[in-house]
């Protein structure tokens, strides 16, 4: 192969932790993001050979085919317990989930909220994009006031189908939960800050001081039904007003963490 | 080892610690609940893990996760709780995951009862969950066939990567019995060649029942089921009580099979010519002995706590072989032995037709007001 670039002026590559595999997803969505995000730490941390990846039902039920770690395959919403049964058999090993709001948000509530109030020593991934993608775009826990889709055709109405869940607001009440942050991947600065984000919440487990999860809030330009560009700044306009970025947990002992 | 009292629940528990469980996670329910007390205790002490889930949802899953590692692991639960389970029972199967799960049966449908009944063996033998697949189900009729039967389900389970039940009743969980317990082994995790324990020093492994090419799926289908076939073939277990010279059978399993063996013993007493087939392994059900049983006796009574769902399996066997009677009782009642005595004597004076159908006549005598 034609060396395009010279490997000493190489500043942006694949990461070793990817496989060669394309991703499915739609253009513009931003899946492929929070992906190599994750790839990129794991390849920072040297982890990838001691991770076990639980994958959820919802567009990125493939992303086992994407990361070259150990990966399963759970049931809608089951992921953190299947990581739970993972975590505990494998003590030494680096478990986490990557869930939509669809699977962690609705039928799984019941499970992400256990694990992370008995402090597990897993690290979930959260992509809220407020929208279900893979079954076509119907409405989420997460779909804002208002918000059209195929299962709200005239706007959510928050009489009839109640409000948006804040997961990370809710989470961080739990004494279980180590960290957990709200992080936006809608433009290169805070694409930067989710990343270190993940880094920290993998160290939370490798440092085995509970729960920890990333919300990461993403795009869906096919089910919004905007341009993948468009997407961003719809992201930027009506979610982040909706699911404010922050810290809403970071315990003492994490906060100590150096990177 | 000397013979000890043991609870039912408890005695199955520590069979499987002794046996090398590794892992179990459940949530409360009775009548099993002194299976997860006990483990609560147990699993800590011997450095192995417990988790009381949030739901039979959670547990179940957590099992599937835990069996993903290649370690031996176990659920329990009772016949609500297992309705729960039925979604993860159907992707560990998907998966061709060994586990054990012990289901202690209650009175239902809905909430029921907490009364020893035998009302899951639709659900458990004949699947609950959807897809095509065929749980090992083992039937005990005692405490000590039960925690006999622990290790075999755990080895069984490993050999076929299939799932593996013991199914008994709230009567066997709760009651005591002399009871030898397996001595301690220690724990042997077995490095099998798809668990997904870590990529160190090899290529990455996928576990998943997500197969969306269908010719695939088909395919998955199809080694399941050549794999079910084995399983018939090898694994049918039962026992025969005094049916060398048997003109009625009796066919009961577990708790009902156990009371009917009483009946049995007191009809002989009186001189009728009866005996007892009690399937062991339900799920694969003994057909073809079924059938042979059937070509040599007059008659057949089918005894279960429940409408008749083993029943069934009989009547696929027996064909037009022998006529059939049944006597079941419902909602968490345990039959008297005397009661099945009386089926017995009724069927010994006047032998049952080929024509018509068990389950209707039973209906028919168990509604009609006594004069």
């Amino acid at each position: 192969m034609a060396t395009i670039v010279q490997l000493e002026n190489l500043v942006y590559s694949r990461p070793a932790a990817f496989t060669d595999t394309p991703t499915h997803y739609c253009p513009g969505c931003t899946h492929g993001t929070a992906h190599r995000l994750i790839a990129e730490v794991l390849d920072e941390m040297k982890i990838t050979d001691r991770t076990i990846g639980v994958a959820p039902v919802g567009c990125a039920v493939f992303a086992y085919n994407y990361m070259d770690t150990d990966f399963v395959e759970a049931a809608h919403g089951r992921a953190p317990a299947m990581a739970t049964g993972i975590k505990r058999l494998l003590p030494d090993r680096v478990v986490f989930t990557y869930q939509g709001d669809g699977d962690l948000a609705s039928i799984g509530m019941g499970e992400i909220v256990h694990a992370a109030a008995r402090g597990e020593n897993i690290t979930v991934v959260f992509i809220n994009n407020a929208i279900y993608g893979m079954t076509g775009g119907q409405m989420a826990p997460t779909t804002l006031p208002g918000m059209k889709t195929t299962s709200s055709p005239s706007g959510r109405d928050v009489e009839l189908q109640g409000y948006p869940i804040r997961m990370a607001e809710m989470l961080a009440t739990l004494d279980g939960a180590g960290y957990v942050v709200r992080r936006s991947l809608h433009d290169p600065k805070n694409i930067r800050l989710a990343k270190k984000a993940i880094r920290t919440a993998f160290e939370v487990q490798l440092h085995g001081l509970g729960f920890s999860m990333v919300e990461l809030l993403s795009t869906c330009s096919t089910g919004w039904g905007v341009t993948p560009v468009e997407s961003l700044g719809w992201l930027e306009q009506h979610m982040i007003p909706a699911f404010p970025l922050g810290d809403y947990k970071i315990s003492p002992s994490v906060a100590a963490i150096k990177l | 080892m000397t013979r000890e009292l043991w609870k039912g629940n408890e005695a199955i528990a520590e069979a499987a610690v002794r046996v090398g469980l590794e892992g179990y996670f459940g949530y409360p329910i009775t009548p099993q609940n002194e299976i997860l007390e006990w483990l609560s205790q147990r699993m800590p002490e011997v450095g192995r893990a417990f988790v009381q889930a949030e739901s039979e949802l959670g547990a179940i899953n957590m099992v599937y996760g835990a069996a993903c590692t290649g370690a031996r692991v176990m659920t329990s639960s009772s016949s609500p709780g297992i309705s729960l389970m039925q979604e993860g029972i159907s992707y560990i199967a998907g998966t061709e995951l060994p586990v054990v799960l012990i289901d202690v049966m209650r009175g239902g449908p809905g909430l029921g009862n907490i009364a020893p009944s035998q009302g899951d063996y639709s659900q458990i033998c004949h699947g609950g969950g959807h897809g095509d697949y065929h749980p090992i189900v083992l039937a005990p009729a005692s405490i000590q066939e039960a925690v006999d039967l622990v290790p075999l389900a755990f080895d069984l389970a490993e050999k076929y990567l299939n799932i593996a039940v013991i199914l008994i009743d709230g009567s066997i969980g709760q009651m005591m019995e002399p009871v030898e317990l397996p001595e301690m082994r220690p724990v042997v995790r077995k490095d099998y060649p798809w668990a997904t324990n870590g990529a160190i020093g090899r290529k990455r492994r996928v576990l998943s029942s997500i197969y969306l090419e269908v010719s695939i799926e088909e395919e998955v289908n199809l080694r399941l089921l050549k794999r079910w076939e084995e399983i018939q073939k090898n694994e049918i277990r039962f026992k025969e009580y005094y049916l060398d010279d048997a003109e009625i059978a009796v066919i009961g399993f577990g708790t009902s099979g156990r009371v009917a063996l009483s009946a049995v013993r007191a009809a002989r007493s009186q001189g009728i010519k009866v005996g007892l087939f009690r399937p062991i392994s339900v799920s694969p059900f003994p057909a073809r002995q079924v059938a042979e049983l059937a070509g040599r006796v007059k008659s057949i009574l089918v005894v279960e706590m429940n409408a008749g769902q083993m029943l069934k399996d009989v009547q696929l066997a027996v064909g037009d072989r022998a006529p059939l009677e049944f006597y079941g009782r419902l909602g968490g009642v345990v039959p008297f032995p005397n009661e099945i005595l009386g089926e017995i004597q009724r069927i010994a004076k006047q032998p049952p037709s080929l024509d018509g159908n068990p389950t209707q006549r039973w209906l028919a005598r168990m509604t009609t007001p006594k004069k």
